[in-house]
């Protein structure tokens, strides 16, 4: 579903991403993990056609980033770092907002609503202002928008960050049960999570694809914790 | 289209969510009315609104700017604009329903200075053709206007500077083509180069619509005008929206 190949974009001098490809089926759960500036939320920003690569490409669910970028929008469901939404508006207008973009209508929308409200826990704040919301239910509403059109490829930077445990608790669990039909790139620096919800973990560090495995298979092959493992690899690369 | 609906009225409704509309509108109908009385309104004893014109670019080159320098400034700042975009939006749609709600937004507070409208009428027999396309060639410069401070929105993540550069960006376009501007460069600049920025800026183009004089070149003027910096906008934000 997602296909990606030889991405490639500089910042000035800094290499953020060099040359990354690999692809990612249906059902599969693709834990993206490594050091703070390796490249993770640029190459996911490029997958949602929000940076430009400067060479290379990619396809979602057959459509190609630079030559279809709305198609692949409509196809897929993007939560950014730090979740911007729209402060001054209430849940409610806010999610409103989101399926006028999406062109989702009438009946479809209301069973949208009724759907993403309380799979997202969203009832109890649905008209308070996102401003006066706490981190946690900022988090839970970025969610809602990125769930809403129930799409094939979900983009999750971070999704758990600045949460409690019973939250990551619960967007774990949600990841679990979409995990089936769906296909899904999380980015964390949360090595737990990576054994909680992932099916495959890629570890980049500075913008290269160091490691490509499973969880299990990476703690066969190196005899120890996922945190132990990362710092050897990301360590080395650094040296 | 749809796209372009839910940002015009997601953009819109965010007016009135938040003060800026109730703080813009006080301020805006307080000094066009404030202005029109202390320019002799009274004094001149006729039935026009031609007191209450002359005011408006002036007036504009400090409200458009203050009404256009959060629509992309503050998206860049607060990081929405990666929300927007990556919505199955392109960017000359994101503009344009930013652009066309913004100006909707000036057209209102136009709309609100209907007072003046009646005061006239009460007062004698007034001109309705000089009435309207007083008001129309008032509409144009704002959305002139709009168009420029659209453009140094998305220029800077940082609100003021793009408030500052409008406002500058706007005073030049006025007063570029007021008749003792003009003189003056006539003084070291050919007469057909003097005349070129005489047509360049808003004046003489307003002018004439405050006059009742409706002619094609004027409107395509505000035309060109609003396509070129919106156009220029969406060029600039596609290629900085990430940065």
């Amino acid at each position: 579903m997602i296909s990606i190949n030889e991405l490639r974009r500089n910042f000035g001098p800094i290499v953020a991403v060099n040359g990354v490809s690999f692809n990612v089926g249906k059902g599969e759960v693709l834990g993206l993990l490594g050091p703070n500036g390796a490249g993770k939320s640029t190459l996911m920003k490029m997958l949602a056609c929000f940076q430009k690569p400067d060479s290379g490409t990619a396809t979602i669910c057959g459509y190609d980033i630079i030559e279809n970028p709305v198609e692949v929008r409509k196809s897929i469901g993007y939560l950014a770092e730090n979740v911007p939404l729209y402060n001054e508006m209430t849940v409610g207008d806010f999610l409103n907002f989101i399926c006028d973009a999406r062109e989702i209508k009438g009946k479809n929308r209301k069973q949208a609503l009724d759907r993403i409200v309380p799979m997202c826990s969203v009832e109890s704040v649905y008209h308070q202002t996102i401003d006066t919301l706490s981190k946690g239910y900022k988090r839970r509403v970025g969610l809602a928008q990125t769930l809403i059109h129930d799409p094939d490829v979900l983009i999750l930077d971070e999704p758990t960050d600045g949460l409690d445990p019973n939250q990551k608790h619960e967007v774990r669990d949600l990841i679990n049960n979409m995990s089936k039909d769906k296909c899904i790139i999380v980015s964390t620096h949360i090595l737990e999570e990576v054994e909680a919800v992932c099916s495959r973990t890629i570890i980049i560090a500075k913008g290269e694809i160091l490691v490509d495995s499973t969880p299990e298979k990476l703690k066969k092959e190196h005899q120890c914790g996922l945190d132990e493992i990362f710092r050897k690899i990301t360590r080395t690369k650094a040296a | 289209m749809h796209s372009f609906c839910a940002v015009f009225k997601r953009e819109l409704k965010s007016y009135f969510t938040t003060p800026v509309a109730y703080v813009f509108l006080v301020v805006f109908l307080f000094f066009s009315g404030y202005l029109t009385f202390k320019q002799g309104f009274f004094e001149i004893r006729q039935a026009d609104m031609q007191a209450f014109f002359m005011n408006m670019p002036l007036l504009f080159v400090f409200m458009v700017p203050a009404t256009s320098m959060r629509l992309w400034s503050e998206e860049r700042r607060i990081g929405s604009i990666e929300l927007l975009l990556t919505l199955p939006i392109t960017v000359t749609q994101a503009v344009l329903g930013k652009f066309f709600a913004a100006w909707l937004f000036l057209v209102i507070a136009l709309a609100l200075t209907f007072p003046m409208v009646i005061t006239v009428s009460f007062l004698g027999n007034p001109d309705a053709g000089l009435i309207i396309t007083g008001y129309l060639g008032s509409v144009l410069m704002a959305g002139g206007f709009l168009a420029v401070g659209c453009f140094f929105s998305a220029v800077s993540k940082n609100q003021v500077i793009s408030f500052v550069l409008s406002v500058v960006a706007c005073a030049i376009l006025v007063y570029a083509g007021l008749p003792s501007t003009l003189n003056y460069l006539s003084t070291f600049l050919p007469a057909g180069l003097v005349s070129a920025i005489g047509n360049i800026s808003l004046q003489s183009h307003f002018e004439s619509l405050q006059k009742g004089v409706l002619e094609f070149k004027d409107l395509s003027y505000f035309v060109l005008l609003i396509i070129g910096w919106i156009a220029g906008c969406s060029f600039i934000l596609d290629e900085r929206k990430a940065s």
